[in-house]
């Protein structure tokens, strides 16, 4: 029996430029208790038909034919249309909240900063089961047990900016969830979560789904989560739907170009070391073998492999200050005793999740801010240099050795600066050439990412998120710098174009010779792009190692942990969700022996195999017995 | 919060301090004083006889000793000639001009000043929420380019012209004399009844006339505001769960949209006493702003250095009721940074 038909809907969007379809068309079927994945790119529509759904659309919005018929299973079984109904009216009220709920995408800003809690979550019982404060105050707690929320009596009294990213998006499902729903709608429900958040709260969807007897329409653009959650999946393109059959057939036997382009697209653990991404959209970059190359090319191929950067016992703390600026106790190691080596030539990928130091780290190899303890050594022509020691002329020709690409592509661009200003600041600042060099410079930048100079003239909104990524990465490349850090360069950008993202760094660092470091969450990406990967952890290294060994023999718990939420976008490696360990796994006091820290262990590195390393302060009294290497890398 | 609340007035003393010895140096900018104007004006026209007295009413208020003592001697750290004698001793100076202790010429302009501003900030708040909020809910419609107009007529007519046309249509509409606070038979009488009544009435047209344009100015930020924060995606969240619309408004985007109002309580006050100023002149009222002018005008410097320190105190003073409401109203102001811990 289906719950909801939704049958030839077209949605339609007026604006300045006149009407635009968004959605056409479009009919497919959630049979009761399943789940349903709506698959696509952004701007695909598939938001626009949950919302649809929902009643919910914007206001410059509306259906222009097509029905949505739900099933009204708790009061008379018959059909209802939404798609008729009034979206502010009582009859549609009714529904959404008390029988069809939604999940949002992003949990930092779907909770209303002033309200408790508790005050927002036990809304919907108030508006739809008439309850009273008292009744939905304990409804409220036992919503928040049932989504393993720690502390239910605390937590409805908190506020919403008290909570982690991965607690919010419990409580928004805590809040969902509160009238038992018979339709959850939950769009990107983990997206901006860490991949170990990611998985419990995908564990937790499916346990109350099963709870409640609940069907299931989830919205995603990550095929990882569609084959981990999903029975059916409905493929949306540009507002029409491509393809649209059980999880099986389409993993295995895709039909429509489009779903196999983008299965081609995505990074997943599993792939061959030399199989490359293949974009939707393929752009074509031409390199210029002019004056573009690095200074110390030649140099750089000669030494490949040898040091460029050395992190030696690198210690970074920020002290908590209240609003009046007055310092506080509380104090957050960013860095602990981080160790690392980055070697010329080679992308070397910091894996971790939200809060691990890997972006602290990144920026520590810029001085974007001067360290606690430690010492970082950037190898010049001239030697290895301590680069806390620059002086303010020596930090300002190093800005042109090292430079960086930003994780989001949207508020890294001055938006009042046309493409070409954006690039031909860093030439002016640097005083390279005059306005006549300065210009062809900037057309070959333009042409090494793919762009096109008739865009020189534009300014930052009128390109896509791919495109800013690539103004981007054209701007870090201005100043012919050999070493990059790429900060989460495609975490603001849909599978497809990231692709493209990836490969065109692949290709600049082989064509220029250029040396990454490469700060990502998302270990498929790293995986990728990197030679070589240190996993990090409450701001400690735990596990570094070649790419390839720390996939397929990770060794640290936390990597571990780490490697088996990531969901697979195949069939045969589907999580595990049994073994999930909760939280336990980021919290270094937790941890097995020999890899156990309390808070005043110093971070000790092992090396396992060639190469390979492992933090494990246990096994540093048994060196001599075992006779394993040193601390230092 | 009581603790918060004493620290700030604690806080405020310094404030205080340094916002008088600016005043009082402004205000000495000028070449000369009030009686030194006098003694060269009765000079030039050859009159000398006073210029004895004048003299001695110069030692009599310290006005020729140096800048620093003098500043001391007006707040009262410094001995002047009668001793410790200054604001801090309840000596709040001697005006030149009107021949009379500081404190009898504004005392009687305190009170209807303060009513004024407070009827006013009222009136603002009261007619702008409305306005602003359908405003915003109604984007591009008729109603909402009506008030637009409206608005920014509000805000570009000046607000004596409109006191002027004001006066003159309640006179010859409706017979009122809007001029004055009261109607004249009621002054000097104590209070009453009919006094309170009549005062009253004759606010209304002040405040409106004064109030215009900060409503319209209200308007514009609060729909913007509220612009703002309609589209947010817990604004989504809130309808997803279906509550009606209007209950909805209230409790999110208003309320998120409310901040800068609140915090806005304290710049009101200064702009509205200077403002208010030819208002004032035109109504004929009696206001603390006429008289301000006049006292800078004729550098009548105690009188007005006290008048521009009780503005700063009642601007101090907004700015305390607003910062503790606005730590009422959002946690995230309340709880700091110790909230966001984790």
């Amino acid at each position: 029996m289906n719950l909801l038909d939704v049958k030839g809907l077209s949605v339609e969007f007026h604006g300045d430029e006149g009407h635009h379809q968004v959605v056409r068309d479009v009919s497919f079927s959630v049979p009761e208790n399943k789940c349903v994945a709506l698959v696509g790119e952004s701007g695909s529509g598939k938001t626009v038909i949950s919302r649809a759904i929902m009643g919910i659309l914007p206001a410059k919005s509306r259906i222009t034919s097509g029905q949505i018929l739900f099933r009204d299973n708790r009061k008379t079984g018959e059909k209802v249309d939404i798609a008729k109904l009034p979206p502010a009216g009582p009859a549609m009220r009714a529904i959404r909240g008390d029988q069809i709920a939604m999940i949002f995408q992003e949990p930092m800003v779907s909770l209303s900063p002033l309200h408790t809690i508790g005050d927002q979550i036990s809304e919907a019982a108030k508006l739809h089961r008439f309850v009273g404060t008292k009744e939905a105050q304990e409804l409220t707690k036992d919503m928040l047990r049932l989504v393993h929320f720690p502390e239910p009596e605390r937590a409805i009294r908190a506020y919403p900016f008290e909570l982690s990213g991965g607690l919010r998006q419990r409580a928004l499902i805590a809040m969902a969830m509160i009238c038992r729903p018979t339709l959850l709608i939950a769009d990107e429900p983990t997206t901006a979560l860490d991949v170990t958040i990611q998985a419990e709260i995908l564990k937790l969807i499916k346990e109350v789904q099963a709870e409640l007897n609940m069907t299931l329409l989830m919205i995603t653009h990550d095929f990882g989560v569609v084959t981990n959650m999903a029975d059916e999946v409905v493929v949306v393109y540009n507002g029409e739907i491509m393809e649209k059959g059980s999880v099986e057939d389409l993993f295995l036997t895709p039909q429509h170009p489009y779903l196999k382009a983008l299965l081609h697209a995505v990074p997943s653990l599993s792939m061959e070391p030399d199989e490359r991404l293949v974009p939707i959209r393929p752009i074509k970059p031409r390199a210029h073998h002019s004056d573009l190359q690095p200074s110390p090319v030649g140099k750089a191929y000669a030494f490949r492999g040898t040091p460029l950067i050395e992190l030696e016992g690198v210690c970074k703390s920020f002290t908590f200050k209240n609003l009046r600026g007055k310092k506080r106790r509380g104090m957050t190691t960013a860095l602990d005793n981080v160790s690392l080596t980055v070697r010329r030539g080679e992308c070397l990928g910091i894996v971790g999740e939200s809060g691990s130091g890997k972006t602290t780290a990144a920026l520590a190899m810029l001085r974007a801010f001067p360290l606690t303890r430690g010492k970082i050594s950037y190898t010049t022509e001239d030697g290895p240099r301590d680069i806390q020691g620059f002086s303010e002329k020596e930090l300002f020709q190093y800005r042109k050795r090292a430079q960086i690409i930003f994780q989001d592509p949207f508020s890294s661009l001055n938006p009042r600066r046309t493409l070409n200003e954006i690039l031909q600041e860093p030439l002016v600042i640097h005083r390279i050439g005059d306005s006549l060099s300065q210009g062809a410079r900037i057309r070959e930048l333009i042409d090494l990412v793919g762009l096109s100079p008739r865009y020189l003239r534009r300014y930052p909104h009128s390109f896509s998120g791919g495109q800013r990524q690539r103004i981007g990465i054209a701007r870090a490349l201005a100043l012919n710098p050999e070493f990059l850090i790429c900060d989460e360069p495609t975490s603001a950008l849909d599978v497809s174009v990231q692709a493209q993202i990836l490969n065109l760094l692949k290709d600049l660092k082989d064509e220029l010779g250029l040396t990454y470091v490469f700060v990502s969450h998302n270990l498929a990406v790293v995986d990728y792009i990197s030679d070589r990967v240190a996993v990090m952890c409450k701001g400690k290294v735990v596990e570094v190692g070649p790419t390839r060994q720390i996939i397929d023999n990770p060794i640290h718990p936390y990597t571990r942990a780490l490697l088996k939420a990531v969901p697979e976008p195949s069939l045969e490696h589907k999580l595990d969700f049994s073994s999930l360990s909760g939280t336990s796994s980021s919290d270094p006091t937790q941890w097995p022996s020999p890899y156990r820290m309390r808070y005043t262990t110093v971070p000790y590195l092992v090396e396992i195999e060639t190469d390979h390393w492992v933090c494990a302060p246990g096994m540093e009294s048994m060196r001599d017995i075992v006779g394993l290497g040193g601390s230092h890398i | 919060m009581l603790n918060y609340i004493l620290r700030r007035l604690l806080v405020m003393i310094p404030t205080l301090a340094a916002i008088s010895f600016l005043i009082f140096f402004i205000i000495e900018l000028p070449e000369g004083d009030y009686i030194s104007n006098q003694i060269s004006m009765l000079r030039s026209t050859g009159e000398s006889a006073s210029i004895g007295r004048l003299e001695f009413l110069r030692k009599e208020f310290a006005l020729d000793r140096p800048f620093v003592e003098r500043y001391g001697i007006w707040v009262g750290f410094w001995p002047g000639p009668n001793g410790f004698d200054g604001l801090i001793q309840g000596n709040w100076g001697w005006s030149f001009e009107y021949d009379q202790p500081v404190g009898e010429v504004v005392g009687p302009t305190l009170p209807l000043t303060v009513a004024l501003n407070l009827a006013t900030i009222l009136f603002i708040y009261c007619v702008a929420f409305p306005i602003g909020i359908y405003s915003a809910t109604h984007q591009y419609s008729v109603g909402d380019y009506t008030f637009t107009l409206i608005g920014y007529l509000g805000l570009a007519t000046p607000n004596f012209l409109l006191a002027l046309v004001l006066m003159y249509l309640a006179n010859s509409l409706f017979g009122l004399t809007v001029g004055g606070i009261m109607e004249e038979h009621y002054i000097g009488e104590p209070m009453s009844g009919g006094k309170a009544l009549s005062i009253v009435a004759h606010l209304i047209v002040p405040v409106i006339v004064i109030g215009t344009s900060g409503t319209a100015a209200m308007i514009r930020r609060l729909r913007a505001n509220l612009l703002d924060e309609i589209y947010k995606q817990y604004v989504t969240t809130a309808r997803s769960k279906g509550m009606r619309e209007s209950k909805l408004l209230v409790k999110y985007p208003l309320r998120v949209a409310l901040n800068p109002f609140i915090a806005d309580i304290g710049n009101l006050i200064p702009s509205l006493v200077s403002g208010s100023v030819i208002v004032s002149v035109v109504l004929n009222l009696p206001t603390v702003g006429p008289v301000l002018l006049g006292a800078l005008q004729s550098q009548d410097q105690f009188l007005a250095g006290f008048i521009l320190l009780f503005v700063s105190i009642l601007t101090l003073i907004g700015m305390l009721v607003s910062d503790v409401l606005l730590g009422y109203l959002d946690p995230r102001i309340r709880l700091g940074k110790e909230g966001a811990r984790q």
